[in-house]
């Protein structure tokens, strides 16, 4: 442990202590709601370059267990927390937070006044900001000045780097094709449940490439950055989509509004937690919900065949896509959970039903 | 109308007077006259500003019959009175008295409160829904003991407690089939209906609570989870109770609130309820206990805990809207329709009247004996633990029990195993002593994440203490250090000056020199996420933004 620092962007700093790995790392400082599942967030490649404060202040009391990874690896770029625990209780513990994120070589700060930091990132909006070790302020705030998160690509560094299958073995009754710009792995686990074979591609795989298997349907997952940088995949999906029946989650939903003519922008500090209610405008039905995103789509749509059936009751914002003629529908939230409440799970099933309805 | 609580018993005191009153400004917001029954004047539901009408008289069918004839209410809220007020509605219901009048039940209905409160058929619902419940067995003869050890698969060890015998005695748990008929035969000659229970012995697991909200639409939220410091085996209101959960990772947090949600949904309960779920801490094994399907002491706390008005938004539900309907009344921009983040930790202690009743049985366990309790809220469990423990007003202002030097050690290892008032006190002893964590977690089965911030807090005491010598002069910089270290984990200053026998105004001044003062933050439902209206702050003294209400 050595005296660390966050920067922000604003010129603000916090003073902490530093866990895991050493030096500077710089990203976007977000912050999450949630009062469980740090383990998930640090390993969802959705984190990817952001600085993740958890407004929990107590994180590292159940440990680290393998089994709630998200992908293979930590995705977040560091941790900012109140209170490190050293000393975890829980049946499943393999290890501390801190010796995880030190083998991760992930930086981490403890101490920090995270309502503090909180409540600035509420007003100002999400900013670059760098936890250091390094001391010399100055210079890390013109190393933050450098770098600008929306123009990085970010899917390309989680993406798979080639195609792969999950639950080739099972009892498979559906053959899905996942483009993955983000895969979490309770995703491929929550349709491998369900009898699905999950075939990962590349999120820059060619709609023909991945038609030309045959799959039975299509799925898009979440994953990093600013959507505007996905041009590319935008084409992709619109053929997908009006090839296959399709489902997507967080960027997925983005993407599948963009490529029927729809736009992002970005939230002011986004939405990050376990705690967000969505409304069903069909059933109006309320469920709670996992979120993780920075950006969110515009309900407008050039193409007639899009509408939106799901909203945010806190804001507004749009939470879940439809076509009104295909078998294509897509929200904006986690369905698949880890962390947070898994009362929408049903999604997956009813992706599956659809697939069998139009087979 | 709404009917109050009564006189104040053991488990049902200011907590329902706290919901009444709240329930009565929400039902009046929304333009409901409303009339009000309790026949505890001493109460501030009853206050003249509260309801439009107040009837002080007794809570029985006959009195409230004749205020309904004369008042004639288009309906009747029962679910805010306590066990008292639940019990009078369904009597008035089975009585007639509703019909009789016109008198629409609203909130839960009567069929929903009557499957989880009967015993029997909220175990058959369990088990219906694919919930688990701990096994049991009524046995009337001793013969029927020999019977059910015939049984395949018995779920050893088994806990045997006969019916209607005060405070438990004659029960007992037991490891081995001579012990059961041992037990159990004697809990027979002890009872007075000659009746036991044999169930599940669910020794050493957690216990958790989730309060539930539910709206006529379906749609369910979880307010606030709770964690039992004390594991099972003793009562709730007897329990030592940390908000949110400490030791449950995401997997077990959300199988423990899927649970609750599955639970209120097939019970349909319009309104709050409150579920207690126990977890094996050593599988992801979990056992329904019971369910209140009202509001109830534990969303007293909650509320306090969160910042979310149960009861208020409970009555909101009760006249037919829905959660998404309802504003948050901390944010105003908000729904009451989220779940609550903490971004604190919550502790409550419970409060004996032992100092009152010097010659009373002393041990807590499956009845509730405490007649109040404190909480308190801190950035840190340490700084919230503090605080309610010197709120207790018991004359204690550390960690350790009265007369502690006298204290032999087989006391102390007895009263970390059965428990008393006074455990909490006595483990900090115990560590004072040199015991190890895991010493203590066998004895008392308590979380080691608990009992190892225990230590800690000792081991600072402990050092603290050894720095007495060196205040004088002059503190020197090691104490100084330690002075902030303690200020800062949320020790008091009555406590520092017991320590280091330095009057208190001196140690007050000492901390003033260290630049150390509390700052305030604010109890606001969503974790600094939305700007909050609400004047509700507790202090800390490690962070240095005072908050000041939008």
């Amino acid at each position: 442990m050595a005296r660390a620092h966050l920067v922000l962007a604003n010129g603000t700093v916090f003073e902490g202590e530093s866990f895991g790995a050493g030096g500077t790392s710089i990203g976007e400082v977000v912050f999450n709601t949630g009062m469980t599942g740090y383990q998930e967030i640090l390993t969802d490649p959705s984190y990817a370059g952001q600085l993740v404060t958890l407004t929990y202040p107590l994180i590292g009391n159940y440990g680290v267990t393998e089994a709630d990874f998200e992908s293979r690896r930590v995705q977040a770029a560091g941790l900012i927390i109140k209170e490190l625990c050293d000393v975890p209780s829980n049946w499943r513990s393999e290890g501390t937070l801190a010796s995880f994120l030190e083998r991760a070589n992930i930086i981490g700060i403890h101490g920090i006044d995270t309502r503090k930091l909180t409540r600035e990132i509420r007003s100002a909006g999400v900013m670059m900001g760098a936890i250091s070790t390094d001391g010399d302020i100055e210079a890390l705030k013109n190393r933050i000045a450098s770098v600008r998160y929306e123009t990085i690509d970010f899917v390309s560094q989680v993406s798979t780097g080639k195609p792969f299958v999950w639950n080739a073995d099972g009892d498979v009754k559906y053959r899905i094709a996942l483009l993955d710009c983000g895969v979490k792995f309770n995703i491929l686990r929550s349709l491998a449940k369900l009898g699905a074979e999950t075939t990962v591609w590349p999120a820059r795989t060619s709609a023909d490439a991945i038609l030309a298997t045959t799959p039975d349907g299509v799925f898009l997952s979440p994953g990093p950055g600013d959507p505007d940088l996905l041009g590319d995949i935008k084409a992709n999906v619109r053929r997908l989509a009006e090839s296959k029946p399709t489902m997507g989650i967080c960027l997925g939903n983005q993407l599948i509004g963009c490529a029927f003519g729809g736009r992002t922008y970005k939230l002011p500090f986004g939405h990050r937690g376990s705690n967000h209610p969505v409304k069903d405008l069909t059933t109006g039905r309320v469920v709670i919900t996992s979120q993780n995103h920075g950006y969110a789509l515009a309900p407008e749509f050039t193409s007639p065949d899009i509408e939106v059936w799901q909203v945010n009751l806190n804001d507004g914002t749009v939470e879940g896509l439809r076509h009104k003629s295909l078998p294509v529908f897509s929200i904006q939230y986690h369905p698949e959970a880890s962390p947070g409440p898994t009362d929408s799970k049903g999604y997956f099933g009813q992706f599956l039903r659809m697939i069998d309805q139009n087979k | 109308m709404v009917i109050g609580s009564g006189p104040i018993i053991i488990g049902q005191a200011a907590e329902f007077d706290y919901a009444g009153t709240q329930a009565c400004q929400s039902l009046r917001e929304e333009g409901i006259s409303v009339v009000l029954v309790n026949s505890n004047p001493a109460t501030i539901m009853t206050d003249p500003e509260t309801a439009d009408r107040v009837y002080i008289e007794p809570l029985n069918v006959e009195f409230v019959e004749q205020i309904i004839a004369i008042e004639k209410p288009d309906g009747l809220l029962p679910t805010l009175g306590g066990q008292t007020g639940l019990n009078l509605a369904t009597e008035l219901a089975t009585h007639g008295v509703l019909d009789r009048h016109n008198v629409r039940l609203l909130g839960t209905p009567l069929k929903a409160i009557q499957r989880a409160e009967d015993r029997e058929r909220f175990r058959k619902l369990m088990r219906k829904i694919g919930e688990p419940v701990p096994e049991s067995w009524i046995i009337e003869k001793e013969g029927e003991l020999k019977d059910l050890l015939r049984e395949p698969n018995l779920p050893w060890p088994l806990i045997v407690r006969p019916a209607y015998t005060l405070g438990g005695t004659g029960g007992g748990v037991a490891n081995t089939p001579e012990e059961l008929i041992e037990i159990g035969s004697g809990g027979l000659k002890l009872s007075p209906r000659h009746q036991v229970m044999v169930e599940r012995f669910l020794g050493g697991w957690k216990e958790v609570e989730y309060e539930v909200m539910r709206d006529a639409a379906d749609t369910c939220i979880t307010i606030c989870n709770m964690e039992n410091f004390d594991p099972m085996g003793i009562h709730t209101g007897d329990s030592i109770v940390v908000a949110p959960s400490q030791t449950l990772s995401d997997k077990e947090y959300q199988m423990l609130r899927t649970a609750s949600l599955k639970i209120i949904r097939a019970l349909g309960i319009e309104g709050g309820c409150n579920v207690q779920l126990s977890l094996n801490p050593h599988s992801f094994e979990y056992q329904v206990i019971e369910v209140n399907p009202r509001v109830s002491r534990s969303s007293a706390l909650a509320s306090k805990a969160t910042g979310y008005p149960i009861a208020r938004v409970a009555a909101k539900i009760a006249i037919g809207l829905r959660l998404d309907e309802i504003a948050n009344a901390v944010t105003k921009k908000t729904l009451a329709c989220f779940e609550p983040a903490l971004d604190y930790c919550v502790v409550k202690i419970p409060r004996w009247p032992f100092d009152k009743f010097g010659l009373a049985d002393r041990r807590v366990t499956s009845q509730m004996k405490a007649t109040g309790e404190v909480m308190a809220l801190g950035r840190t469990f340490e700084e919230a633990l503090l605080k309610a423990m010197r709120s207790l007003e018991i004359g204690i202002h550390g960690l350790r029990p009265k007369n502690a030097d006298q204290r032999t050690e087989m006391e102390i290892e007895q009263g970390l195993e059965t428990a008393t008032d006074e455990r909490l006190f006595l483990i900090c002893e115990a560590f004072y002593r040199g015991m190890s964590v895991d010493e203590a977690a066998q004895l008392t089965n308590v979380d080691r994440w608990f009992l190892t911030k225990l230590s800690r807090l000792v081991a600072l005491d402990a050092k603290l203490r050894g720095l007495r010598s060196a205040m004088k002069p002059a503190a020197t910089p090691e104490a100084l250090a330690a002075i902030r270290t303690a200020k800062t984990i949320g020790f008091g200053d009555r406590h520092l000056s017991e320590l280091l026998q330095i009057p208190e105004p001196e140690i007050r001044a000492l901390v003033k020199s260290l630049g150390i003062k509390a700052s305030y933050k604010m109890v606001d439902t969503c974790a600094a996420e939305f700007e909050a209206q609400t004047p509700y702050f507790y202090s800390v003294f490690d962070d240095d933004e005072t908050e000041v209400a939008a």
